[in-house]
């Protein structure tokens, strides 16, 4: 398995707050159940130190139950967990030196926003003063020292998640933990707090496992992003590799737009789809038969107006530079097609237009619907 | 240090309190509550005509005052600090890890409610042992039992109010321990439903008779109804008298808890009633 580690980003940073140097992480082969539910599988991935890897998938795909491992707030059932190299299974979660950012706001409501960031410093018994220091500069680096004196129920639902951000890097952790903090959020506070976890993760450098089941989030924000299905981890790759180059069928469609359209697998390396022969790469899904879907993504088709083409548009969206024309093939397929706005300015609902795949473009295949 | 990120750092206001909308407040609502007021206040002014203000001034000198007063304050002090120290950590506990078992607690408390007091007293005063028998102090034990439905209900509401699970991985995760996360962050935010536990028991302890009647210890309660063969005006007084100073005491715990609670953007002190925190109330505000 590959990594790709935020290199030089925790250069000069040792001795600030938050500035505890990134651990390298692996979980290895964790299994988790509850009843007979199989929460994890066999769950392996390594981060390396001042890496950012978001766990993305659908409720109740594990990402969380993983989260919650490395945190140790839950168990695995067999597996384990090392940082640093170190077996983290006999160590309580107070002793794991982990800051943790939690879904819901988790704020002491009974603390101010400083005491909040300082209770971490607190708990390792730093001075009163130079706690108050530290939780002071850590509040400012979240952009809050005017909110330093304010309870947690008078910050807004943005500003109490930088505050947890700020009190989870104040114990400069080994691994910082983010279990979906952005989801409780509205769009333009997530975007902003997105931003602002990401420039701040690599400027410390920490070692960061976050778990969401937004892909723009994670694809935005992490080094790599690790899809996972019923427990299992299907692909890990860097968001770029895991958009153009998905390993199987449901990363495909899990993460992106991702059309269907049916064609003739030869049982070999190649598939017949839209008039084209065009070779397939990642995995072959058992029970795979010579009737197969094909998947592609919008921007991986050709659009053409014809006469007496394959398709019919029937529909337009308009997306700034580029237009999602959607159109029906026949056989009551239906695909989308993204070309730049100026070029599907002609391509109105109703007209015919030709759909093709370019030739030589590797796609995937799924078993037929 | 410099901010990292552009986001807002300017100061941010505090989320503006919305205008209160005036309440109206129909007929029928102010018709029930003549009748609730008349139910309750005219026993109370019947009372206080058969006393007379003279017989306050003379309950306090009365013979025995002094010590059942006391000695009914001795066991609610004894009864509450029991019940707290029992009740806090099991519902907390319940709470956190056998969820399931909440239903199961909840019927379980409520039987020293369904179970008459007379058929407590009477039974454990065949089991106590002798250690106990010679002491008013088993009655506190006997309270602590009365006051768990109350207790239970209370804690229960407050800590249903509270996101104790995230609370307590948060401290957790920061590296505090079991004593320091009960003490520094769950203690805090369930004080409003402490308050009520306290101001309920303390009511139940003063106000209890059939039990200490049967153990025959001279509480307040007892000390009336002996005094009343002797004193009826007195004795009408002495009543009113506790019924005042319990009334006081419970107010001055309600207000204190409930400003204390206010500051800090918790609820008010209610009983029975779930204490409401209104954090995350602010949730996706544009900042």
């Amino acid at each position: 398995m590959t990594t790709n580690t935020a290199a030089g980003t925790s250069a000069g940073v040792r001795g600030q707050p938050g500035g505890g140097a990134g651990a390298p992480v692996a979980l290895q082969a964790i299994s988790r159940s509850f009843g007979s539910v199989r929460a994890l599988d066999g769950l392996t991935l390594d981060i390396a130190p001042g890496e950012l890897v978001a766990l993305l998938g659908p409720s109740g795909c594990g990402k969380t139950t993983a989260l919650r491992i490395v945190a140790g707030f839950d168990f695995a059932d067999s597996g384990s967990v090392t940082v640093d190299g170190k077996d983290m299974s006999p160590v309580p979660a107070a002793r794991r030196d982990m800051g943790m950012v939690f879904q819901s706001y988790s704020l002491f409501p009974n603390m101010t926003a400083i005491d909040n960031v300082g209770f971490g410093l607190r708990m390792r018994k730093q001075r009163s003063a130079a706690r108050a220091k530290r939780a002071g500069e850590l509040l400012e680096m979240v952009g809050l020292s005017a909110q330093a004196r304010q309870y947690p129920h008078q910050l807004s639902g943005g500003q109490q998640q930088r505050v947890a951000l700020a009190r989870a890097l104040a114990i400069e952790p080994r691994v910082l933990l983010l279990d979906e903090p952005l989801s409780a959020l509205d769009a333009k506070v997530r975007l902003q707090l997105r931003e602002q976890i990401r420039t701040l993760q690599q400027r410390l450098g920490t070692t960061t496992l976050f778990v969401t089941h937004d892909q723009e989030e994670a694809l935005s924000m992490a080094d790599r992003v690790g899809v996972m299905k019923d427990g299992r981890l299907e692909q890990v790759a860097a968001p770029s590799e895991l958009y153009a180059r998905p390993a199987t069928a449901f990363v495909a469609e899990f993460v992106g737009t991702m059309n269907r359209i049916p064609g003739h697998y030869d049982g070999q390396d190649g598939v017949s789809v839209l008039g084209s022969v065009v070779p397939v790469h990642g995995e072959r899904p058992s029970g795979l038969t010579d009737e197969v879907d094909v998947l592609v993504r919008p921007e991986g088709l050709t659009i053409e107006a014809v006469e007496g083409g394959n398709g019919i548009v029937t529909d337009r969206t308009f997306l700034g530079s580029l237009t999602r024309v959607s159109v029906l093939l026949s056989g009551d397929v239906a695909v989308k097609v993204d070309k730049t706005s100026t070029a599907a300015a002609s391509l109105v609902p109703g007209s015919s237009v030709q759909i093709g795949v370019p030739a030589g473009e590797p796609v995937l295949v799924a078993p037929r619907r | 240090m410099a901010a990292v990120a552009s986001v807002d750092r300017a100061a941010q206001p505090a989320p503006a309190a919305p205008p209160r909308r005036r309440r109206s407040f129909p007929v029928w609502r102010w018709a029930i509550l003549l009748v609730a007021a008349a139910y309750f206040l005219i026993p109370l002014w019947a009372g206080l005509r058969f006393a007379g203000l003279k017989a306050f001034g003379q309950v306090v000198g009365y013979q025995g005052f002094g010590s059942a007063f006391g000695l009914s304050l001795r066991l609610a002090l004894v009864a509450t600090v029991l019940t707290l120290a029992l009740m806090v950590p099991t519902v907390v506990y319940v709470h956190l890890r056998l969820p399931r078992v909440r239903r199961i607690m909840e019927a379980v408390t409520i039987l020293p409610i369904v179970i008459p007091p007379i058929v407590l007293i009477v039974g454990v005063l065949k089991v106590a042992p002798g250690v106990l028998l010679g002491t008013p102090y088993l009655l506190a034990l006997l309270y602590v039992v009365l006051a768990m439905p109350f207790a239970y209900r209370s804690l229960d509401a407050g800590l249903r109010a509270f996101d104790l699970n995230t609370m307590v991985e948060a401290s957790n995760s920061l590296g505090a321990g079991w004593p320091t996360t009960l003490w520094r962050v769950v203690l805090p935010n369930i004080r409003t439903a402490i308050l009520s536990a306290t101001v309920l028991t303390v009511a139940l302890v003063l106000g209890e008779f059939t039990m200490a009647s049967l153990d025959e210890y001279v509480t307040f309660p007892v000390w009336i109804v002996q005094f009343e063969q002797n004193a009826g005006p007195v004795s009408e007084a002495a009543s009113l008298l506790a019924l005042f100073v319990t009334w006081l005491l419970l107010m001055v715990i309600v207000t204190a808890g409930s400003w204390s609670s206010r500051k800090r953007g918790g609820g008010e002190v209610a009983l029975f009633t779930v204490v409401r925190q209104d954090y995350g109330q602010t949730m996706g505000e544009p900042e």
